[in-house]
């Protein structure tokens, strides 16, 4: 049977390197990623954990570690949060372009200035384009569970990128809840040792990172577009494995009461769980209201959202950031993907919960209750003070 | 030492501050202000700028022109200021772990160009605001969050950091003798340069209660023994030396100022002036 624990998001991404058997962790203290790796280099250094932990000055650094580590062989992790995650930016193109399945966790806050801890997605939606793949999750469960699935597909030899795996400030970083273990032994067969095709090696040598002119450069390029088109079923297969092994069944996307609903708010993380809540209240009510929660982001799951969204009569889309002049990012991802479709449903894009305010299901009643009033052509902002 | 014009120069709306109860972080803050005060400086003509971690929230309970940067890099917000308004005196204050971790680069460029600012280390070899993580100040042995074996990391001394990297004026006070880091401070903002305050203080939440040191005053008095003053200390034998901090003015020299440098030999030429 397997063991339960109540731990909190940050412990439970930690317990999710540990049963991944990282072999090095690299990382720099921020708030409020901290406990994630004041726990590890604790199981580091009683032995719990196989691991070397090297402690390094800066964000930057710890991913520049990561990367070198992944480049002789090594499963390695880390973990940041908003300014870090901002510091690392160039490393995060790094580990894409040198193919390095390295993973880590990010805590969403909000970026300064004015100075803030609270959640918010734009630290890490903001890096989308760097080529990581992410996943948003909505519970401690699916954080721990994340950690060995993202090392699976990020290892994959038709994928070999890296994955990050994102957990909201506080209402899941610091927040208790109830985690089914998975036993090791289990895990291992699940996620068998890495063994990169490439890597650097005095008896095989390689060289990494070697300046490539115009000849080659974009054929690289192009590969990492299919390691993203090739994920899609990469991840499919190694979430359905999982499901066989562990009972716990995690998709691209995850759907609720879609299927006959008028009205689809989609949105991702916490604001996506709370929603359920307000979903089951209209639904009490005869509104035909579901939800469309995005697991993954990147790689952008575009089959699927057309396939939910195809017969919605409206469309609504929660963002907790915001890009200045455009709006919500989840917003132009969802509209971009109906452009082309057949459903011309109205698409409403709402920002509410910047900084961490919180996202209560009355904030979501009143989001449905807007898009009845609102012009889409509008960016609609929940809940601003005059 | 009591000074009652040091609330002059303080939000005290913004008081009590948020700082732990036994924190040195408030005595080094308080005899900022008053050597500040005593040099009768006007406080609109004082720019005052910090980083992040528990001494970056310094800047928001004093009354100046104040600017709270990100994490390392407040020297070079403080280069962007002292070279658009050289006439503003600019006063940055750091932590150990951003000042010479992630903005250990930043530090020892700062001191090479002997830009006119007065960096306060406020020096409590942890990090403190995120949780306990051991710093590059950290002492062997010491136990952190990040070290709970000890730390195994040798530390940097910044007095030798600041004074290699080519520093004008370089100091070491502590938060237990608080006359001495009245007068230290005094003269490292007057002076006219990079100058350099190491400030040992304490942590007693989370350096002090993790290496027997829980109560506020085990943790200064912890200071208190570990300093000792440069002339003592200049006739004390290696052993003796061993764990002991010199306090006081290692360097104050006059030497060439970087904004007026660039002034004369850049901007002047570029503009075609003699």
């Amino acid at each position: 049977m397997s063991k339960q624990k109540v731990m909190m998001g940050n412990h439970a991404l930690s317990y999710g390197a540990v049963v991944s058997k990282v072999n090095v962790i690299s990382a720099y203290p921020i708030t409020p990623q901290t406990q994630v790796v004041e726990l590890l280099s604790e199981l580091c250094s009683n032995g719990a954990l196989d691991s070397e932990f090297i402690k390094v000055e800066s964000e930057h650094s710890a991913m520049a570690a990561c990367i070198g580590a992944s480049a002789v062989g090594a499963r390695t992790f880390t973990a940041t949060s908003a300014q870090g995650l901002a510091l690392m930016h160039e490393m995060l193109h790094w580990a894409v372009g040198a193919r390095t399945p390295v993973v880590m966790g990010n805590i969403n806050r909000s970026m300064g200035p004015p100075w803030t801890i609270w959640s918010e997605q734009t630290d890490s939606l903001s890096q989308r384009d760097t080529g990581w793949l992410q996943i948003y999750a909505s519970s401690n469960q699916e954080v721990y569970d994340s950690v060995p699935i993202a090392f699976k597909i990020a290892e994959h030899k038709k994928v070999q990128l890296p994955v990050m795996v994102v957990l909201d400030a506080f209402f899941l970083s610091h927040t208790s809840e109830n985690v089914m273990m998975m036993d090791l032994d289990k895990a291992e067969t699940y996620l068998p040792k890495y063994k990169p095709k490439h890597k650097l090696d005095v008896n095989e040598p390689y060289t990494f990172g070697a300046l490539t002119t115009p000849e080659w450069y974009y054929e690289l390029r192009y590969k990492i577009q299919k390691a993203h088109e090739n994920a899609i079923s990469v991840i499919e297969e190694a979430q359905s494995e999982f499901k066989d092994m562990f009972g716990r069944e995690y998709g691209l996307v995850e759907e609720y009461k879609t299927a006959d609903a008028d009205t689809i708010l989609v949105a991702i993380s916490t604001a996506a769980s709370t929603a359920k809540d307000t979903v089951d209240e209209l639904r009490e009510k005869g509104v035909k209201a579901g939800l469309l929660r995005l697991r993954f982001v990147r790689p952008f799951p575009f089959k699927k959202v057309r396939e939910v969204l195809s017969s919605a009569k409206k469309i609504l889309v929660l963002d907790r950031n915001l890009s200045p002049g455009i709006g919500g990012i989840i917003f132009q991802e969802i509209k971009s993907a109906m452009y082309n479709e057949s459903n011309k449903a109205p698409i409403y894009g709402f920002i509410a919960g910047l900084g961490g305010r919180d996202i209560t299901t009355e904030t979501i009643h009143n989001i449905f209750e807007e898009a009845e009033k609102q012009d889409p052509k509008n960016i609609i902002w929940m809940e601003v003070k005059a | 030492m009591y000074n009652e014009n040091i609330f002059d120069y303080m939000r005290t709306e913004k008081l009590p501050h948020i700082w732990c109860p036994g924190c040195g972080h408030g005595i080094i803050t308080a005899s900022i202000v008053r050597a500040i005060s005593n040099l009768k400086l006007d406080k609109n003509n004082i720019a005052f700028v910090s980083g992040i971690g528990c001494s970056g929230r310094t800047p928001g309970y004093l009354d100046f022109n104040t600017l709270h940067t990100t994490h390392g890099r407040s020297l070079t917000f403080s280069t962007g200021i002292k070279m658009a308004k050289p006439k503003l005196k600019v006063i940055n204050v750091l932590g150990d772990g951003d000042a010479l971790a992630i903005g250990g680069n930043h530090f020892i460029h700062a001191c090479r160009r002997n830009i006119d600012i007065t960096a306060i280390i406020y020096n409590n070899s942890i990090y403190g605001m995120t949780g306990g993580q051991f710093s590059p100040t950290t002492p062997d042995g010491f136990i952190a969050s990040t070290t709970p074996y000890g730390n195994c990391d040798p530390s940097f001394d910044v007095v030798k950091l600041a004074s290699a990297a080519g520093a004008s004026f370089v100091a070491r006070g502590d938060a237990f003798h608080v006359l001495q880091l009245d007068k230290i401070l005094q003269k490292a903002i007057d002076h006219k340069g990079f100058s350099v305050v190491d400030v040992l203080t304490t942590c007693p939440t989370q350096l002090g209660r993790r290496n027997k040191m829980k109560k506020p005053w085990e943790n200064l008095d912890y200071i208190a023994n570990q300093t000792v003053s440069i002339k003592k200390y200049e006739t004390m034998s290696e052993n003796e030396k061993q764990g002991k901090f010199p306090i006081g003015i290692f360097i104050e020299e006059k030497r060439d100022e970087y904004v007026e440098t660039y002034t004369k030999r850049v901007i002047n030429k570029a503009k075609g002036r003699k």
